[in-house]
């Protein structure tokens, strides 16, 4: 008893070392970096992984866990770095090469094909043959899929379309594919999502049965309640490094956020200035699917008001929600102190409501037209001679006054916008609001694909919009960010608005706390952390 | 991500050497080579009653071909211009046949069916949300029947108005100047390529079509109406193939009820072979002019060297898969 108590406070002070003197991990990553164009998005990140081990993966949105995950299954190749798997050095050239390693991905997103069956999925590209193997060996197929869902003690009938299946059961269905390749181990990529309480125990209890097994879990989440409950041991990454593995018993949770955030804000300034008094926009009790419920705030004149959270806290939806793109299921919309119905963006517009996406090249700009007919796309109705015809003289004028107001580097108006960088392409996106006199702009994500130089440029701009008077939203997964700019600040978790945190007391920890803030469980953590 | 913008861009303006200015280049660059070829191939090409034949076989085609830009440009497709075209035609039967009234109420019944019917099937597309290749295959086949069920399944002939022919088969330049024989057809061709080409380049229309067809999204996000728009593409496009049933029914003497099928695809075809992108956001109306003119310049060549129809048809297609292969290869180029 003594004995077992000390091996086990050995392993949790200095984590692999000890462990390794008694069995070699599972898998082990070491050193690895990768780089994109223009990104350092992996430097020095490690993880080692024990059979029956759950490993929890920690880190804020870009931290690296999923390009680390991405290298460990083959979907990147590392620049630089080792692969080990049971103490061999390894290449993974492809997912392929992974899966016959043993390793497999359970991702966020449902890679599944909703009309063919769970077994076709679970088996897709090695399907049993018969017939010289021109044929698909159907019956064999179920039997296989149906025994493997025995063993996961699951009732899912093989021959059901993936379609019909609940998104719990699609994602068991998902677990199933990366289990029939006899996976030793199994990366889960935020696996709970989408499901609800008694699907999430379900889940807990496979996992139990697959640690059992000497299965070897990564877990990629970012609810602290699911990583005390499951996690053997934890590893937090930022800014692609991996900052410490912490055995997870015993370490608070104040602990693995602050080593999540833990960023020096030395060069981030506030905000300053003085937001106006006067309400340009209240939302009341909005509704619009999981995603949004019960949304409300105010924003005021000259003011910036940031909305932080995690990846899929609705923060997206409310914006679109507000702007028409999405059907609301209920919620009242006050426009300078007016009760307004909003069904579609050209509601909003009219009302001077923007929304500059963060997928730009999508939803904001059409690429293949000129820098000129993409800013005036908004207002083209002004711009025509007898309401009919284009009035191109007055359009290049126009563009070319706010392509010089923004600084827009451009040879020219006429330049496909496709062919100018993501901070030129943002303010252009940016002028065709401002031209169209939104005087209430939402920015999701407002300096996505920019570079450094430029982002401190639309900063600028952003804070020089309030200051003459335009109220602005900004939607931001980068916390510095966040508190550089917004004089107030709204935390979503999970579709609700978890707390407001003023801007220049706020810190990336009261942030952190309010975002991964989920209901029921609120109130003790914040209370530990405190 | 980066600048890497900036230098690669000596800005493609509206210029020769745009790409789609080659597109249109090789477009064209094909159609002489196919009439230099078809001339020395047999001395009754370059006839010039046989170049009349070309250009009066050219202009259904090419007015069709025109309706076809508009809605392809804008992402979507129309299946339904030929029987379009026919039911049109039936129509300026009725009123000026059955019920005998004048000329320009029969010109009138065309270009009203053809509008109202591009009317319906845009608000199909845009308001019921059918994709537009199902929703326009459903008018192609719903116009059909009706043009048969108006008609009576016979021919209507325009015996009572002896004035219709001035629209397609008669020459009024031979007034001015006698020896150039060219039916009044190809001059409404010409013209509605001309006023088209305006309209697509330079009026609100063909901006907010090439915005649609670009990034339909994109267009809503910034407020525009893409409903409405999509409605009047469609009715420009149903418009335009009320003019293809007056030039067909005018040439003919008459409105054939049971025409129309397979005209579409002729029309689509001369828009690809001009380099409009079927994806839509790229394409120009000259480009499909001279692509009506090579599938007419083909066929007219091909007959005249007396291949036989049935190799006909094999030519034109495979003359379509290697415009749309070019159009593939210049397009990843660029």
């Amino acid at each position: 008893m003594a004995g077992r108590n000390t091996k086990e406070a050995g392993a949790a002070k200095s984590g692999s070392q000890d462990r390794a003197a008694q069995a070699k991990p599972l898998v082990e990553l070491r050193r690895v970096e990768k780089f994109f164009p223009g990104v350092h998005a992996l430097s020095n990140a490690h993880l080692d992984l024990y059979a029956g081990e759950v490993h929890a993966v920690m880190g804020e949105n870009g931290a690296g866990k999923s390009t680390l995950m991405k290298i460990l299954t083959g979907v990147y190749q590392p620049d630089s770095g080792e692969i080990v798997v049971e103490g061999r050095p390894v290449n993974v050239p492809g997912p392929r090469a992974a899966q016959e390693l043993g390793i497999g991905i359970i991702h966020q997103e449902l890679y599944l094909m909703n009309h063919m069956t769970a077994a076709q999925n679970i088996y897709i590209g090695r399907e049993p043959r018969r017939g010289f193997g021109m044929f698909v060996d159907e019956a064999r197929l179920n039997a296989d899929a149906k025994a493997l869902f025995k063993r996961m003690k699951i009732n899912i009938d093989p021959a059901d379309e993936v379609g019909h299946l609940t998104v719990a059961r699609q994602q068991l269905v998902e677990i199933a594919k990366a289990l029939s390749f006899n996976s030793k181990v199994l990366i889960m990529d935020e696996p709970t999502s989408a499901l609800n309480d008694t699907e999430v125990e379900h889940l807990f209890a496979i996992i139990a049965d697959l640690k059992a097994h000497g299965v070897g879990i990564v877990y990629i989440t970012h609810k602290m309640d699911e990583v005390k409950r499951i996690a053997d041991r934890i590893t937090v990454m930022r800014d692609g490094q991996t900052i410490d593995t912490l055995p997870a018993a015993g370490t608070p949770i104040s602990k693995i956020i602050s080593l999540m955030v833990g960023r020096d804000l030395a060069d981030a300034t506030r905000a300053g200035g003085k937001s106006g008094d006067e309400e340009v926009l209240r939302v009341s009790g909005l509704n619009c699917g999981a995603a949004v419920r019960d949304v409300g705030f105010i924003v005021r004149k000259g003011e910036i008001l940031g909305f932080a959270g995690l990846m899929g806290a609705g923060r997206t939806e409310v914006a679109r929600a507000i702007f028409g793109a999405d059907t609301i299921e209920g919620g009242e919309i006050h426009v300078h102190g007016e009760r307004r119905n909003i069904r579609s963006p050209a509601d909003a517009v009219k009302l001077g409501i923007a929304y500059l996406s963060e997928d730009r090249k999508r939803f904001g700009l059409v690429t293949p037209m000129s820098v000129r007919d993409n800013i005036t796309m908004a207002s083209w109705p002004r711009y025509t001679a007898s309401k009919l015809w284009m009035r191109d003289g007055a359009l290049r004028k126009t563009s070319a006054e706010y392509v010089d107001l923004l600084k827009v580097k451009t040879p020219s108006v006429e330049q496909e916008t496709r062919l100018l960088s993501g901070g030129n392409q943002q303010k252009i996106v940016i002028a065709k609001w401002l031209l169209r006199d939104c005087d209430i702009l939402f920015f999701d994500e407002p300096t996505r694909g920019i570079d450094v130089g430029a982002k401190a440029e639309i900063y600028k701009l952003l804070q020089g919009l309030a200051e003459q008077g335009k109220a602005i939203v900004v939607i931001s997964s980068e916390l510095p960010e966040i508190l550089r700019l917004s004089h107030r600040i709204i935390v979503m978790c999970e579709g609700r608005i978890t707390g407001e945190l003023d801007g220049k007391t706020a810190t990336q920890e009261a942030i952190m706390t309010l975002a991964t803030q989920r209901q029921g469980i609120a109130a003790s953590e914040e209370r530990a952390i405190q | 991500m980066t600048e890497i913008a900036l230098e690669q861009t000596h800005a493609p303006r509206s210029g020769i050497f745009t790409i789609a200015a080659l597109q249109k280049a090789v477009a064209f660059v094909v159609l002489i080579a196919l009439l230099l070829f078809f001339s020395f191939a047999s001395e009754n090409f370059m006839q010039w009653s046989n170049v009349v034949n070309i250009l009066q076989a050219t202009a259904v085609n090419g007015v069709l071909g025109v309706a076809c830009t508009f809605v392809i440009v804008s992402a979507g497709i129309d299946l339904s211009v030929g029987t379009l075209m026919t039911f049109c035609a039936v129509m300026t039967g009725v009123v000026l046949t059955f019920w005998g009234l004048p000329m320009w109420a029969g010109i009138l019944a065309a270009l009203t069916t053809g509008a109202l019917c591009g009317t319906t099937s845009g608000l199909i597309i845009a308001k019921l949300k059918i994709p537009p290749f199902i929703a326009t295959l459903g008018m192609m086949l719903v116009l059909k029947g009706l043009a048969l069920v108006i008609s009576g399944v016979k021919p209507i002939y325009f015996n009572d108005t002896p004035n219709f022919s001035l629209i397609s088969p008669d020459s009024s330049i031979t007034n001015l100047f006698p020896n150039l024989e060219i039916p009044n057809g190809v001059f409404v061709m010409f013209t509605v390529a001309i006023v088209a080409s305006i309209i697509l380049n330079k009026s609100i229309l063909g901006r907010y079509v090439f915005a649609l067809g670009s990034n339909e999204e994109a267009a809503r996000l910034s407020g525009v109406n893409v409903d409405f728009w999509k409605v009047v593409t469609y009715a420009l496009g149903g418009f335009i193939c009320g003019i293809a049933g007056l030039l067909i029914s005018s040439r003919l003497n008459s409105a054939q009820p049971a025409l129309g099928q397979g005209y579409e695809l002729e029309a689509i075809a001369a828009v690809v072979i001009g380099g409009t992108s079927l994806s839509g956001g790229r394409g120009t109306i000259l480009g499909t002019i001279i692509g009506a003119f090579i599938m007419s310049v083909l066929n007219n060549g091909l007959r005249i060297m007396s291949v036989e129809e049935q190799w006909q048809i094999v030519v034109s297609g495979i003359i379509i898969i290697i415009a749309v292969y070019v159009d593939n290869i210049l397009r990843r180029k660029s």
